[in-house]
This record gives C-alpha cells, sequence and structure tokens, in this order.
C-alpha cells in the first residue's frame, strides 16, 4: 500500500467510526431539507420551484459541516506534523484528505438528494438534474473548503473562521449548480452550459485547492 | 558517515526571540541531550531540525545521508502528542504511519519490541497515557529512518519501559543512528549535552 492510499483508507475508515463525519452530514442534510417546507408552507408548486436551491443549499451547508475537522483533528493529536514528514508531497497528501472527505460526505449527499427530492415534490427529471449537478458541484465544495480548513488551522482560530471564509468562495459553484438544475427542467437556457462551467469549477478547484491549503499549511510553521 | 550540524541557529516566536546562535555538530553513533529551563526552546530546537518550524537565522545540514531525501524525510519526530486516532485499533494507528512515512516491517515485531503486542486489537482510545506513549514509539523502530528527534520520550513511561526505550535508543545509536533529545531527567543513554539559555 502506498502512502496515499494508506492516508486515504484511514481517513474514510475514521469518518465511518465512532465519531467520525460520516453520517452527520447526510442527517444535516435531511434535517434542512425538512425545515424549508414548515418555512415556506405546504405550496407544492412553490416547493416545486426552489426545490433544486434548497436541495443545493442543503449540500452546501452539509458538506461544510465535517470540514472544519479535516486538518484540526490531525493538529490537535500531533497528526499533522508526521503528515508533513513523509515522503508524499503535501499537495498529494491534501489531495488524498479531501479524496476521502468527498467520498465519506459528498457522495452521500448525491445519493440522498434523489430522495429528498421527492420529499419536494420534483420532477423525475428535476430529480435526475439536481443528483447529476451535486454529483459534479460536491468535489469542488470539498476542494475550497480544504483552503478554508487550512487556513483555520494555520491561523490558530477554532473552526468557526471556517464558513465565513468558505461561503463567500462557493458561490459561483451554487450560482451554476442551480441554473444548470432548472435549465433541466424549466430552460430556456440548455442544461450543457451551465453545468460545463461547473464542472469547470470543479476541475480548477480540484488543481488550485491542494495547492493553496498546503501553502497555507506550510505558512502556519511560521 | 552522517554527520548533522548546525550553526547560529536562532528561533523567533510570537515576536519572542526564544533562542539565538544555538550550534551543534552531531556524527552517526551519538546522542545530543538538550537541556534547559521551560521555555528556553527545547522543543523549538526539535522542530526546527525536524522542519517543523522556520529558522529565523542560521542554517542546519546533514552530510552524508540520501541526497533526493529532505532531513525531514530522514528524521522522526516524537513531540508532546502521540498522533493517535483513538477510534483506530492499536495495530492500525501504527499500520498506517508505516505506510504513510514509508517503511515496510509489519507492526507486530515494533509493538512486541515495544512490549504492547498484547493490545494489538484494542482502540487506541482505551490505552492509558504510558501505552499511547509506547504506542507512539513502535512507529520509530517500525520504520528506519536515522535521526530521532525525541521530545521527553520518557514521560509516562514507566521505569521498566523506559529502561527498554534506553535499549531501544542504544540499539539504535550502535546501527549508525542519531537522537536529540529534549530532556529533564536522565535518558539512559550516554549523550552529548546542550544546554539552552535561561528562559527571558
Amino acid at each position: 500500500m502506498t502512502a496515499l492510499s494508506a492516508l486515504l483508507v484511514r481517513d474514510m475508515r475514521l469518518a465511518v467510526r465512532v465519531g467520525g463525519g460520516a453520517m452527520m452530514g447526510v442527517l444535516f442534510f435531511l434535517i434542512v431539507v425538512t425545515l424549508v417546507p414548515f418555512a415556506v408552507g405546504p405550496d407544492l408548486a412553490q416547493l416545486q420551484r426552489i426545490g433544486p436551491a434548497i436541495l443545493w443549499i442543503g449540500a452546501l451547508l452539509a458538506s461544510l459541516l465535517t470540514l472544519d475537522r479535516l486538518f484540526a483533528a490531525d493538529h490537535e493529536d500531533g497528526s499533522l506534523d508526521l503528515l508533513l514528514m513523509g515522503h508524499a508531497p503535501l499537495e498529494l497528501a491534501i489531495l488524498a484528505k479531501a479524496i476521502a472527505h468527498w467520498i465519506t460526505t459528498g457522495l452521500p449527499l448525491v445519493i440522498a438528494a434523489p430522495l429528498l427530492g421527492l420529499f419536494l415534490n420534483l420532477e423525475p427529471a428535476a430529480i435526475g438534474a439536481v443528483a447529476l449537478t451535486l454529483l459534479a458541484g460536491t468535489p469542488a465544495l470539498t476542494c475550497i473548503g480544504l483552503i478554508g480548513a487550512a487556513l483555520s488551522v494555520a491561523l490558530r482560530r477554532g473552526g468557526l473562521l471556517l464558513p465565513v471564509l468558505v461561503l463567500p468562495l462557493t458561490i459561483p459553484v451554487l450560482i451554476f449548480g442551480v441554473s444548470a438544475s432548472n435549465a433541466a427542467v424549466i430552460g430556456p437556457v440548455p442544461f450543457g452550459a451551465p453545468f460545463t462551467i461547473l464542472c469547470a469549477l470543479t476541475l480548477g478547484s480540484l488543481v488550485l485547492g491542494p495547492f493553496a491549503a498546503a501553502a497555507a499549511l506550510r505558512q502556519g510553521l511560521e | 558517515m552522517l554527520r548533522l550540524v548546525a550553526a547560529g541557529l536562532g528561533c523567533v516566536r510570537g515576536q519572542r526571540d526564544v533562542f539565538h546562535d544555538v550550534g551543534f555538530e552531531l556524527s552517526a553513533g551519538e546522542a545530543l541531550a538538550l537541556t534547559g529551563p521551560n521555555g528556553a526552546g527545547k522543543s523549538s530546537l526539535l522542530r526546527l531540525i525536524g522542519g517543523l518550524l522556520r529558522a529565523s537565522s542560521g542554517r542546519i545540514e546533514l552530510a552524508g545521508g540520501a541526497t533526493d531525501l529532505t532531513i525531514a524525510e530522514q528524521t522522526h519526530y516524537q513531540g508532546h502528542l502521540d498522533a493517535l486516532k483513538p477510534s483506530l485499533t492499536v495495530a492500525e494507528n501504527l499500520a498506517f504511519w508505516i505506510h504513510y512515512l514509508g517503511g515496510s516491517a509489519p507492526p507486530d515485531s515494533a509493538l512486541a519490541a515495544l512490549g504492547i503486542a498484547g493490545l494489538a486489537d484494542l482502540p487506541a482510545g482505551y490505552l492509558s497515557a504510558g501505552q499511547r506513549r509506547r504506542l507512539s514509539l513502535a512507529r520509530l523502530i517500525a520504520v528506519p529512518r536515522p535521526i530521532w528527534l525525541l521530545d521527553e520520550p520518557t514521560s509516562a513511561l514507566d521505569a521498566a519501559a523506559q529502561a527498554r526505550l534506553a535499549a531501544l535508543m542504544r540499539d539504535h545509536l550502535a546501527g549508525g543512528g542519531m537522537i536529540v533529545a529534549a530532556t529533564h531527567g536522565p535518558l539512559g543513554i550516554d549523550a552529548k549535552e546542550l544546554r539552552l539559555g535561561t528562559a527571558a
């Protein structure tokens, strides 16, 4: 087993064991999406119209929920020091942690989204579109969150800083994720255009996130 | 012949000058004990050697080591924290660090060397402080690296475990390794002493 796959497996194991965050994200997602009809009222047509947006905001908040522990937990127990002393480049180690985070937090959200779409009276086409855009967009949320997670460790302030840093950066992902979902159902824009931009945002953050997070962690060395 | 040379090292943390103009030379098979009062910079010097802190001045060089590796990649760092995950078992914790740090030995023999082979399947969260420290030190045995940086390695260890650690340190030195240890008490090995100045 190589160093990076060992790190990937360890982070996934930690997420699914007691005290890990794998189920927390999905449960939080479920609660947020369930709360919305109580707030806006049981107007089925309205829920259908704003459904994709609700699912996207729920997924955004749920994926942020476990992100603040991504480096903080390793920093508190001394593991981060040793991760810095391995043979693997820090950028790749961070990418391995990001993949583990996405598999345990992002992927369950994608799988849960169709079920929650039913709660919001979405058409089958809209459910498919939301699930597809979440599949393409949640890796971007994880990778953008990496930067905030690394910064909050480097700055030695708690995780409370993380949402403030990260949420503004996720606005483009949110815009194109929701507009692609809406385009698939309502139009008039074709689904392809916003969806392609969403994929581009994901690919860009996949490259940028690990480098920015590694730079932030190195800066934390003083 | 492995040789670790540090000259004119300075460390500034939070705008406080922790130490300046510290230097030492260490050859293969030698140990260096860092002593001094609390706040003198013993831990900072260890982190500096391991590349976990940046020096404000001076340089550290390793001559005769693997040329394609940094000093940090040839170094084991044992800090105050044990770098263990409470929800993983003892064997899983050690196996992860062996894979990540580039070793290939199975974890069993290193656990046996530290006398905790019987705990392999227990989650690390149930270990006592001394058992956690032993598990953390097992990493040093399982993955061969020439330089050991130890920050008060004997803390939480009982007399028998301290003797066991001293024997392991002697083996490491006899095999051409180097040890830099911050300590307040006796290490149980022959070591040069570097006393860091009084805290401001």
